[in-house]
């Protein structure tokens, strides 16, 4: 094995051209545990933690658009300023492991592993986020829908590197909620995400399904229901919730049952719905 | 294939020679370098018994591919009190009976006095949440907490 610590992106990506094998380690906090078990043990790495132009991220000047770098933590998007525009983005990194785990773990780790159970990926879905790739030979952007196609699998191809996602700041309410068995170092059971973005609904759920799906179908029945936010009654909210519940796609696995998940997303659904309305 | 890294601990420089580059920093810090201040417990950050301070930050030693942090300054437990005393938090620890087994404790410290330097007067809430990604089977956490307090009000005298 060996270690190569570039200092620019452009440097990262030379290295990357002459070997797509190699493993690109961010904050470690899942690649590690992979190498520490033996489960992974690659040729080259390629570090990405000294490309400082990865690890800020910037907003316009009229604070409508935010381009976060791969690299920032999830300790920086709990405690930055950058929690005041994105509230949910947020709320779902304090929810990441413990302290330790957030002031190592990158949002460009989240989407590169692109786990279901990943805390930020239901918030980029929900904020309809554009993730943003590079090679030695060109740049690309994607949506983060386009971005997750399976359970850690995505659009990346081998020679790309992660470069940021950017958003638009929402100018109505966002939020996160995930079930877990405890309330710190757990991987959840389910989550979602919903933001109010120019009057209109959108919410990402997490964990009950192969990627973060997109609940197209209550999100269409919310928005017919008026411009947001409105007062929503409380059977509307328990609608909507039962809409969400009948897309999401659980599975049965070590952590959950599917039936579980599905009551439990509808009510994490239904509460955020409530919230929004407030 | 093997080569010579060096890595700046406590501030002093350690070079690593005729190690597998993909060992953690906890197995570098104790199998390779002689300080077995960090325990290793899970390999998966999930106990917090490995916490050292990477560039500042509190972070799983585990979870640190030893071989990339050369540029990174590394404070490990041994190097809170560099002559061998005891730091007002470890000395907290032991009277408020803080220490069972011991194993946790290390990692405990740094994480505490991580806190304690990013915020001197937490709340109650702060303090779990600041603890939350260490692990302690013994105690059931309530003497550590006493154990903190008792550094707050006596720093706060």
């Amino acid at each position: 094995m060996t270690v190569h610590i570039p200092h620019s992106l452009e440097e990262a990506l030379e290295l990357l051209d002459k070997d797509n094998s190699a493993a690109l380690l961010s904050g470690g906090t899942d690649f590690m545990v992979e190498v520490n078990f033996n489960h992974r043990r690659p040729e080259n790495v390629i570090s990405l933690k000294q490309v400082n132009e990865l690890s800020t991220w910037t907003i316009d000047s009229k604070k409508q658009h935010i381009f976060i770098g791969s690299g920032v933590t999830h300790h920086e998007l709990e405690t930055g300023t950058i929690a005041q525009y994105l509230p949910a983005l947020a709320q779902a990194s304090r929810t990441v492991g413990s302290p330790q785990i957030r002031a190592a773990g990158t949002i460009g780790g989240n989407l590169g592993t692109c786990s279901p159970a990943g805390d930020t990926l239901p918030v980029l879905s929900a904020m309809n986020a554009t993730v943003h790739l590079a090679s030695a030979h060109q740049s690309r952007s994607i949506s983060f829908d386009e971005f997750m196609v399976g359970p850690k699998r995505s659009n990346r191809q081998p020679n790309e590197i992660i470069t940021g996602v950017s958003v638009a700041v929402p100018n109505g309410w966002q939020g996160y909620a995930k079930v877990g068995v405890r309330n710190a170092m757990v991987i959840s059971v389910a989550s979602a995400c919903l933001q109010v973005h120019n009057g209109e609904v959108s919410i990402a759920l997490g964990s009950v399904g192969p990627t973060v799906i997109r609940c197209r179908e209550a999100e269409k029945w919310a928005n017919s229901l008026g411009a947001h936010p409105l007062s929503v009654s409380s059977d509307d909210a328990k609608h909507f919730g039962e809409l969400v519940g009948s897309e999401s796609r659980p599975i049965d696995d070590h952590r959950s049952t599917a039936s579980y998940r599905r009551h439990a997303v509808g009510i994490l659904a239904t509460r955020l719905l409530q919230r929004s309305s407030q | 294939m093997n080569e010579i890294y060096t890595l700046k601990i406590n501030g002093t420089e350690h070079q690593v020679k005729d190690a597998w580059v993909g060992e953690s920093l906890l197995y570098v810090l104790r199998e390779r370098l002689g300080l077995p201040g960090a325990k290793g417990a899970c390999e998966q950050g999930e106990c917090g018994s490995c916490t050292v301070f990477l560039d500042g930050s509190a972070v799983c030693s585990c979870l640190v591919l030893a071989a990339s942090a050369t540029e990174s300054d590394i404070a490990t437990v041994e190097g809170l009190q560099p002559d061998g005393s005891l730091t007002d938090v470890q000395q907290a620890f032991i009277d408020e009976g803080a220490v069972q087994c011991g194993f946790c404790t290390p990692g405990l410290v740094m994480a505490v006095h991580h806190l304690l330097d990013e915020n001197p007067s937490p709340s109650e809430l702060e303090v779990k949440e600041a603890l939350s990604g260490n692990i302690c089977r013994c105690t059931g956490y309530g003497r550590i907490f006493a154990a903190v307090d008792k550094v707050i009000a006596d720093r706060n005298k």
